[in-house]
């Protein structure tokens, strides 16, 4: 067989319950792409002795005929879910050491389907960030190069790791975590297909949290299909998170009739901004002709509170993260710098010092500020307010529309150090995919060309919520109308 | 209203008094994890996942916490709130594992209602509650057990407590221990929180200003965490003169939390407003709000006891009680049970209606018995004699079978062995003698040896009767019924 990294879940789900593939046969297979892939530095800890036991775990069961969608699929496992005995820190040093006793719901679900784990997968510090340039392990490399250059581009971020890996054939597919765009944005720029669920759909237990209202479960997969499997897989009520919704999970896959007519997908006008690159509004011309052509009816629609939704998201996320993060004091596990006969505040302030970045203690002392006596009712509170009647926007739009297209980030990747010395401009990345979040809304980034330097390009795709299948189907849709088959050079193999 | 004044140079000032309590919620786990909450385990042995705050831990609410709090805001009549929310307290502690304290600030889960003090001379008072939250416990930090390190035990970290914050209505050391007393006493009627100050399930921050009588509130000083009744009683004496003796020197109060140091008999400053932490609360994006329907809020009615003032005033009404008696039965919740158990033998053994021999039975349970468990260092949960015991020594005087007076020397018997009372009276042979043939034998015996004395008593020494009645329960070893002894022996001696 030709190169088995390049197969889809899907695909290998089959040729596995045929018998023409072992688990064992994918997962070395894999593992030898992930030794190959390490200038990509997606991961940040490997684990083929767990790949091998777990491959071979899932030869039996499929042979015994108990497989599941995910039996016997290698996947990378974003490093802020916590793996039982496994390198769990978030991409932070304050988390030096930390391997967690405990096992995330998100990955328990994968493997109690069967899945395999390949490793840890490297992101923005506590997904802090936006182009995975925040990591304590270093930057993470976009796989995709510019056209007759070789100059390296950010994957994206936070989920740098999951897209790199899943780009750059180093993983079937990964888990990821969307606060403000941390699964679409990087999708859309890595040429994967990433999808971010309804807020309380995948469990939060054992995700170390950066702003918990906003923190979801989500997948990076390489197409359409994959990705509504292997949510399908982590999905799912859990009593340990109270924010976790019961409700059933509906069976994606089946979701994906490409059949959209009669449709109606909605257009924000407010999502034309000002100055943005006339390569990401033909993107999004092109989208719009897509859907049409497939019998959708497209209506413009307006959420008159797009403009305030980056401002109240680096409100409200700081504020949670500030306080998210006060565990990590040098107490009880992790990194501790304490001077020598020093004071307990000592000790917290050179732990916290040495152990964050820059980019973290920046949205601690946001968060902070925000919070403070005098200045809470200014932001927290209004913030709070704002974002009510951003999810209101949505609430009135769906009921016109059964689904809303845009563009998911507004350029595609750029260079590193770009944009790392200007928080305000990488903030910007976010414009089009932080609205949902703040609705707690499902959203997805499809592939959908290239930019005029060969770059992926991404529409996104957000719906009702709990109403997954519509996203999916459109996706899907979407997916198939743009035929993107282009793919990285696998240059550093 | 209280008369309790602070003689100041200027005049009397008036003291006014309100207390937050931190009461340890009676449940099996703590309030968001399902760690065990007993008391006295090894350190760090009662400690989940989420109570150490590791990365990615969720609390999750426990039910049976709630419903505690609910029952207690209902004992004290209490705004029931059926939505609230918990909210995040920030600031960082060895011993506050999540850097914050998951409390309730804005939405409690419970509002006003009323504590009814009892004071002295049958007077009461209503002291008004704000509100009761709930929130986490902190763990306990060890400083004395390392040259240079500091021990840190989570047991109590995540514990649930009631904050029970009282409205400025107290006016004295007294009142302010009688409310205490009282909503202990509730607090363990119904088994929300054991009460221990001891063992530090209850303690108390105590907010203190003066003012002239009539004049607007004065600025208060918080006095934290202070562990005892009788600490709270003299703390408030020595701040509250403490403020006078500053305001009388031409000087200002700050508001600032204070520490009481009971060795020294003062309070202390332990840091002033503008120290103060600015807590940063926000609603926990972990938790849901807190909602709850009518149904939940009527079980939990259902499930409450009788309450202190409730059987109060049944005891008083129903059983003939005076306020006394049936202010210090119900003030344990163990005593009135005692008692109950105490009438309802009692009634039983002489088919005597139990609002006929409550009142002998009270007075002997807090007479006779709260004076030999007082003497000898007990209480009543630990009282060698039992209420079933009680019964059948005071129905063995009730039937006759005994004088009062015998009673006594059995019940001492009673409490040194813990035998029965009819064993012992059977044993020494002290059952009463009412046969008026034997009586009138001895009394004949008594009259012929003393014929001086009743030479006395018919020239007109009337008070040799008592004399001559001695002698006859002397020769009878006290068994003689006292009524026949009388009605005998006066005409005898009459002649």
């Amino acid at each position: 067989m030709s190169d088995l990294t390049k197969l889809k879940i899907a695909e290998a789900r089959d040729l596995l319950a045929k018998g023409e593939l072992t688990a064992r046969e994918l997962t070395e297979a894999h593992i030898a792409a992930v030794e190959a892939a390490d200038t990509l530095n997606a991961y940040i800890e490997k684990t083929p002795e767990i790949a091998l036991k777990q491959a071979d775990a899932a030869d039996a069961r499929i042979k015994a005929g108990d497989a599941a969608s995910m039996t016997g699929i290698p996947v990378g496992i974003k490093d802020l879910f916590a793996t039982k005995g496994v390198h769990t820190q978030a991409c932070s040093h304050i988390l030096d050491g930390f391997k967690p006793e405990y096992e995330s719901t998100v990955t328990q679900n994968l493997w109690d389907d069967g899945a395999v784990m390949l490793g840890k997968l490297n992101m923005d510090e506590f997904a802090m960030g936006s182009s995975n340039e925040t990591s304590y392990y270093g930057p993470v490399k976009n796989p995709w190069r510019a056209e007759g250059s070789n100059a390296d581009f950010v994957p994206g971020g936070s989920s740098g790791g999951s897209v790199a890996s899943v780009a750059g054939y180093a993983a079937m597919g990964a888990t990821a975590s969307d606060t403000g765009g941390s699964i679409r944005q990087p999708a859309a720029f890595t040429g994967t297909f990433g999808i971010k669920p309804t807020y309380g759909r995948c469990s939060r237990y054992g995700m170390v949290a950066f702003a918990s209202s906003l923190d979801q479960a989500g997948t990076i997969t390489r197409d359409v299909r994959d990705g509504a499997i292997m949510l399908e897989s982590i999905a799912g009520f859990d009593p340990k998170d109270s924010t976790s919704v019961d409700i059933p999970v509906p069976n994606f896959e089946a979701a994906l009739t490409g059949d959209i007519r009669g449709m109606k997908i909605g257009i924000p006008q407010e999502y034309h901004l000002a100055g943005m690159p006339g390569e990401i509004e033909a993107l999004w011309h092109q989208g719009i002709e897509w859907v049409k052509a497939a019998g959708a009816e497209v209506v413009d629609i307006n959420l008159p509170h797009t403009k305030y939704a980056l401002p109240t998201y680096y409100i409200v996320a700081p504020a949670e993260a500030s306080s998210n993060l006060a565990r990590y004091d040098g107490v009880r596990y992790g990194l501790r710098e304490a001077p020598e006969n020093g004071a307990l505040d000592e000790m917290y302030e050179t732990t916290r010092a040495e152990g964050f970045g820059d980019e973290v203690k920046r949205r601690i002392m946001i968060g902070t500020y925000v919070l403070s006596a005098g200045y809470y009712d200014a932001y927290y509170l209004k913030a709070q307010k704002v974002r009510q009647l951003i999810a209101d926007d949505f609430k009135r739009a769906f009921e016109k529309v059964d689904a809303i297209l845009t563009p998911t980030a507004p350029s595609a990747a750029f260079a590193f150090g770009e944009k790392s010395d200007d928080p305000l401009a990488m903030y910007l990345n976010d414009v089009f995919t932080v609205p949902a979040s703040l609705a707690g809304l499902p959203g997805s980034s499809i592939p959908a060309g290239l930019s005029a330097n060969g770059l992926p390009l991404g529409l996104q795709v957000l719906g009702k919520a709990w109403d997954e299948e519509t996203v999916l189907r459109v996706s899907g849709v979407i997916e198939e109308a743009a035929v993107f088959t282009s793919q990285p050079e696998l240059w550093w193999r | 209203m209280s008369s309790y004044r602070i003689q100041g140079a200027t005049g009397d000032w008036e003291v006014v008094i309100g207390l937050e309590v931190h009461a340890q919620v009676i449940s099996n786990a703590k309030l968001f994890s399902g760690a065990s909450t007993e008391f006295g385990a090894e350190p760090n042995a009662q400690v989940s996942l989420v109570d150490a705050a590791m990365p990615g831990m969720l609390p999750t609410i426990n039910g049976e916490c709630v419903r505690q709090a609910v029952r207690t805001g209902l004992a004290l009549g209490a705004q029931i709130n059926k939505f609230s929310v918990f909210d995040r307290k920030n600031y960082f502690y060895a011993d506050l594992p999540q850097g914050y304290q998951i409390s309730q600030f804005k939405h409690p889960v419970v509002g006003e209602g009323t504590v009814t003090l009892d004071l002295e001379g049958g007077v009461s008072k209503g002291v008004g509650v704000e509100r009761i939250h709930l929130e986490q416990d902190a763990g306990k930090s060890m400083h004395d057990q390392h040259p240079q390190f500091t021990y840190v035990d989570l047991n109590r970290s995540g514990v649930a407590l009631m904050e029970i914050v009282s409205m400025p209505d107290m006016r004295s050391p007294d009142e302010a221990g009688a409310y205490l007393t009282k909503l202990r006493t509730i607090l363990r009627y119904i088994g929300t929180c054991d009460g221990n100050m001891e063992q530090g399930s209850m303690r108390a921050d105590v907010n203190v200003s003066v003012r002239k009588p009539g004049d607007p509130l004065g600025t208060r000083c918080e006095i934290k965490n202070v562990n005892s009744i009788r600490f709270v009683r003299q703390a408030i004496e020595v701040e509250a003169r403490r403020q006078v003796d500053i305001i009388e020197a031409g000087g200002t109060i700050d508001q600032e939390t204070r520490l009481f140091d009971p060795n020294k008999g003062e309070t202390r400053s332990m840091r002033s407003k503008e120290e103060a932490h600015d807590y940063r609360y926000f609603p926990d994006p972990d938790l849901l709000p807190l909602e709850f329907d009518d149904a939940f809020i009527e079980a939990a009615r259902e499930s409450l006891p009788e309450l202190p003032d409730e059987k109060k005033a049944r005891f008083m009404e129903a059983l003939g009680l005076n306020d006394y008696n049936a202010s210090v039965l119900v003030a344990e919740k163990e005593s009135s049970e005692f008692f109950e158990t105490l009438v309802e033998a009692l009634a039983k053994a002489t088919k005597k209606d139990a609002a006929h021999i409550a009142l002998k039975a009270s007075n002997w349970l807090t007479g006779d018995l709260f004076g030999a468990l007082n003497k000898a260092g007990k209480t009543i949960a630990t009282s060698p004699v039992s209420a079933e015991q009680g019964a059948e020594l005071l129905a063995l005087v009730e039937d006759g079978t005994i004088s009062g007076r015998i009673a006594k020397d059995v019940f001492e018997v009673m409490f040194e062995t813990g035998k029965g009372a009819g064993s012992i009276v059977e044993e020494k042979g002290l059952k009463q003698v009412s046969d008026t043939g034997a009586i009138e034998a001895i009394i004949d015996e008594v009259i012929a040896a003393n014929p001086g004395q009743l030479e006395q008593y018919r020239a007109g020494k009337d008070k040799l009767l008592g004399f001559f009645v001695g002698q006859v329960m002397k020769a009878t070893q006290g068994k003689a019924n006292p009524g026949v002894v009388n009605s005998l022996l006066k005409p005898k001696l009459d002649g």
